[in-house]
């Protein structure tokens, strides 16, 4: 375990939003635009130090990388322990990515108490990345929680509607969840002190433990709930159609490209190579709820009025799907599935800022009121057609290689589940094709859209990344797919360690 | 020299001397103060409490016992000594303005809230029944009249008379049962009760007595179901003396508690007679299966009961009876780690309650009584600082981190866990999640509905300064606990929890 970068780069990646939110507070409230200048360099900012994690990222070394270790509370041996693999690297430019897009996005969506929700923005990014780099479990705890309290507000104030109601509902679910694997990570922490004597957060020794499978059943529970609201899954999502339709446009894009991903990075960070046994005997429940969030949630998807919900019910769909990739428990699946993850991020967050920009023209979201929109905003029609593609797994776009790799996995362990899988990805062409022609082709029928503006410069700037990245990775993914090699390896060697060894038969009978 | 009596005694408790000589002065001072410098009293017993804060430096590191085994000095002691001192200032700092607006003489309060100081310091320094029990009374008697102190509210009196009758009556039950204790063992020292009573376990006089004390000291904490004055007292009471009874007067009984039962009665933990049918028989029967009981009651009741109110001091008063519910968990885990966090907890807590009571006390004004729910409405963008604290305390009393509360509530419950108490730490968890639907309730009402009624709050420098203390020894523990940890680590051993810990299986 190494830091290339010879300097705390992961520091500097996780504190940087929180001294730009710091010297935001010193702003007076009235300057709203030096609050917004600042907001945006801070976060573009807090990109740019996040590149040379893709740069210096050494693909073949297997070990944690750019790792950071200090003591931080000694006498109960939590650490302020920072490391990436390939995973959570992707993890970081994607949150980094995606806060510096949430904070342009908003520019002029947010016209009321701009100082706060600025510095909640960039306090949510520390969260995120936060979550993602530690590798002390207490720590990843900490700053896991710490994102629940800006959302709540980025949801609550500045949302619409049944704002208040779906901002307490997504702080409750989510925290319920959390407290409950806060336990599962003490009874790890007093299993391992029994075991070696050492009192220990340290996530890479946990991932060498063979705890006994009573405890690993607890356990997995425990971080179950934790998980599972947060991916959703299936029965605990009710939370995420709220959420996602009161939130303002830069809270679902966030919520929805990252948050989401803490659930299914968890189960693939904790769940899997910590519990392997547990996870085993966990499949046919995980496999049952997943291949339910597939159908139902695209099902939902098909019968929204509303076009926000009808994206916030294709991601229940969509998580459903990286959700039972995973559970495959091969390489092929858990690549998939991760890699999923960050088309979901690029695919879904884009089609929640086309929700915002067509939001703040028109303040409706009813499908109803649209149609025929291409006539008139030819670059936004194009922008969504791309998006929608890529959600709907078209060759040569981001969404196809994701679930190609899972479709692939799933088929390998069980050919029933693949079945279901494939009927997520007609259905969820379904619904995406169904609402592209309800809102963008035909004739304009309702007066209110014949003089409508197209995308702008900064708006088409929020989606530039976007377009690069789901073109890039649905013709050329072997970097992304090198990174997270290791990642995948680390996973299958605690799951199913005699995996490799099987491949490597069948390769050699094959050739004989 | 009457025999017994060493003059080293003098030396190690020269910071009960100092504060009682001070409180004394403090009543001189009051004769010749003028009636419209009555601030001044306030330096005064902030002078005071810092002189015996310096006094406990030089004792800090002993351990013995003193006065023929009435007192001990130890880091116990001193741990809960640092709490009472602390919170006694922030008290006094933030009574300074309300007593201005409410028109009240000084004098008389600030010397009680020493007085009352002092007795805590006794509750956590004795390891003798009498001791206990004088320290308890001379902290009791203050908050007693206290409670009373606002003579034209009818809320005011109410809250005096039913917490000095319920009171008087649940020390009655106490006091028969240290009688009891005395009458098995011939002796009111702990140490010695302890030495007397191991192998006596399943006597029915002792089961007794273990039984009345845990209602007499379920009392003093507001444990359900000896909690029904908790709220009425709270919501009558001045809003800083309900400050100073939530925090000081709980942390004293909380380690009252334990010298009583960690100390002097550690065999009766798990084997509280199996012959008798009071309580289910199992290996785990005791004084530790009665607490179990009483925290899962206390924090369900606390924090459900909570939920519907809508009056601020009556839903932190439900608050704090939920947070002794927690608290208990760490006599049930009954270990050196369940010590200790109780220890974290209390430190915290002190801080994160006393700075919620600090905004309550920030918004009572001359047109405004300011405790109800709705006065706290659009305070966020009225009062960003004020509200900002406010909901930096709702977060740590609800446990989410990075806040301090996070830190104490992760380890009672890890106590639990290690001890093997899983289900009393699921249901402390889930407790705590129903817990943050009121304390956020608080922060809507602050930041999302902007309707301001009566005069604007104002800040004074002693009031902004005691709520900064509490924002930043909140959140620095909450980032940070190593030093409390270590502290609190090193005073819980000196409780002889070791000999708790032998009876574990």
């Amino acid at each position: 375990m190494t830091n290339v970068a010879g300097f705390p780069l992961l520091s500097l990646i996780l504190f940087l939003p929180l001294v730009g939110a710091a010297v935001l507070m010193f702003v007076p409230k009235n300057n709203t635009n030096a609050i917004r200048w600042i907001a945006n360099l801070c976060a573009l900012a807090g990109f740019l130090v996040s590149v040379p994690l893709w740069f210096w990222y050494n693909s073949q070394d297997a070990s944690y990388q750019f790792v950071e270790r200090l003591p931080w509370i000694p006498s109960v041996g939590a650490q302020y322990f920072l490391g990436v693999d390939g995973f959570s690297a992707l993890m970081v430019l994607l949150a980094t990515l995606f806060g510096s897009i949430a904070i342009l996005s908003s520019w002029t969506a947010i016209t009321e108490r701009v100082k706060e929700y600025y510095i909640f923005l960039l306090i949510l990014q520390t969260g995120m990345v936060g979550a993602f780099v530690s590798l002390d479990f207490l720590l990843f705890f900490l700053f896991w929680e710490v994102m629940l309290v800006p959302m709540y507000f980025l949801i609550g104030i500045w949302g619409s509607d049944r704002r208040l109601y779906s901002a307490i509902k997504f702080f409750l679910y989510t925290l319920v969840g959390s407290v409950i694997m806060l336990l599962g990570i003490l009874a790890l922490y007093f299993y391992n002190h029994s075991v070696t004597g050492v009192y220990t957060f340290d996530i890479t020794q946990f991932q060498n433990l063979n705890v006994p499978f009573d405890l690993q059943w607890w356990v997995f529970l425990a971080f179950f709930f934790g998980f599972a609201v947060k991916v959703p899954m299936f029965p605990f999502h009710t939370w995420l159609p709220d959420a996602h339709t009161d939130a303002p446009t830069a809270g679902s894009v966030i919520l929805a490209a990252v948050l989401l991903k803490m659930g299914t990075y968890g189960f693939i960070r904790f769940s899997l190579p910590i519990l392997p046994d547990a996870t085993r005997h966990f499949v046919p429940m995980m496999v049952t709820l997943s291949i339910i969030g597939i159908v139902y949630g695209a099902l939902c998807a098909m019968a929204q009025q509303d076009w926000k919900r009808l994206v916030a019910y294709s991601s229940v769909s969509h998580m459903a799907m990286v959700m039972l990739g995973m559970f495959a428990l091969n390489p092929v699946g858990i690549m998939g599935s991760i890699v999923q993850q960050l088309n979901h991020g690029i695919s879904t967050g884009a089609l929640f800022l086309l929700v915002g920009n067509m939001y703040e023209r028109r303040h409706t979201r009813q499908i109803s009121e649209y149609g025929g929109l291409s006539n008139v905003m030819p670059i936004y029609a194009t922008v969504f057609l791309i998006m929608t593609m890529s959600s709907i797994g078209l060759p040569a776009l981001n969404g196809f290689i994701g679930e190609l790799l899972i479709l692939q996995g799933v088929f390998v362990a069980n050919k029933i589940w693949a079945a279901f899988a494939a009927s997520g990805v007609v259905l969820g062409a379904a619904y995406m094709l169904w609402l592209y022609q309800r809102t963008m082709f035909g004739k304009i029928e309702n007066p209110k859209n014949e003089h409508l503006q197209d995308l702008n410069f900064r708006e088409f700037a929020t989606y530039a990344p976007l377009l690069i990245l789901a073109v890039w990775i649905g013709l050329y993914p072997k970097p992304f797919i090198d990174r997270l090699q290791t990642s995948v390896d680390r996973v299958v060697i605690r799951i199913n360690p005699e995996y490799r060894a099987q491949a490597a038969a069948a390769v050699q009978g094959g050739q004989r | 020299m009457p025999p017994g009596i060493n003059l080293s005694d003098f030396y190690y408790l020269l910071p009960e001397i100092v504060l009682t000589t001070g409180a004394l002065l403090l009543l001189l001072a009051d004769l010749m103060t003028p009636r419209d410098k009555q601030s001044i009293l306030a330096w005064v017993a902030l002078g005071v409490l810092g002189a015996t804060a310096v006094a406990l430096i030089p004792v800090a590191d002993a351990n013995i016992q003193v006065s023929r085994g009435l007192v001990a000095v130890d880091r116990f002691a001193l741990f809960f000594k640092v709490i009472f001192l602390g919170s006694a200032a922030l008290t006094v700092l933030m009574s300074v303005k309300y007593l201005d607006v409410e028109g009240t003489r000084a004098g008389e309060y600030y010397f009680l809230i020493l007085c009352a100081t002092l007795g805590m310091m006794f509750m956590a320094g004795g390891t003798d029944l009498i001791t206990l029990f004088i320290g308890l009374e001379t902290m009791a008697i203050s908050f007693y009249i206290l409670a009373g102190f606002l003579k034209p509210s009818r809320r005011s009196n109410e809250a005096a008379v039913k917490y000095f009758l319920l009171g008087a009556f649940s020390l009655g039950i106490l006091l028969y049962g240290m009688s009891l204790m005395y009458g098995l063992s011939g002796t009111t020292n702990l140490r010695d009760i302890a030495t007397a009573l191991a192998g006596q376990e399943s006597d029915p006089r002792l089961v007794l007595a273990v039984i009345l004390v845990v209602a007499g000291m379920g009392f003093k904490i507001a444990a359900v179901p000896f909690h029904m004055w908790a709220p009425d007292v709270y919501e009558g009471a001045p809003t800083p003396i309900t400050a100073f009874l939530s925090v000081g007067s709980k942390a004293a009984s909380f380690a009252m508690l334990l010298r009583i039962f960690v100390e002097g009665l550690p065999t009766m933990r798990v084997s509280l007679s199996e012959s008798t049918s009071l309580t289910p028989s199992g290996p785990e029967v005791g004084w530790g299966m009665l607490f179990y009981v009483l925290a899962v009651v206390t924090m369900t009741v606390g924090n459900f009961a909570a939920l519907t109110q809508s009056n601020l001091k009556r839903m932190l008063a439900y608050s704090s009876i939920a947070h002794a519910g927690y608290l208990l968990i760490g006599v049930v885990a009954g270990t050196a780690r369940g010590v200790t966090a109780m220890l974290v907890y209390l430190f915290v807590y002190a801080f994160m309650q006393l700075g919620a009571f600090a905004v309550l006390v920030l918004m009572r004004r001359h047109d405004v009584v300011g405790d109800e729910l709705k006065d706290l409405n659009g305070l966020f963008f009225r009062q960003p600082f004020a509200a900002l604290a406010m909901l930096l305390f709702m977060l740590s009393l609800g446990g989410i981190p990075p806040t301090a509360g996070f830190m104490g509530k992760f380890w009672l419950f890890g106590a639990a866990i290690e001890s093997g108490y899983v289900w009393l730490a699921v249901i402390g968890v889930l407790n705590s999640a129903v817990s943050l639907y009121y304390y956020i309730r608080i922060v809507v009402y602050m930041m999302l509905k902007n309707e301001p009624a009566g005069s604007e709050p104002r800040q004074s420098p002693a009031m902004a300064f005691a709520l900064g203390v509490a924002v930043v020894a909140t959140l620095v523990l909450g980032v940070y606990p190593q030093p409390l940890f270590e502290f609190a680590q090193s005073s819980a051993a000196t409780l002889g929890v070791s000999a708790v810990a032998q009876t574990l299986p």
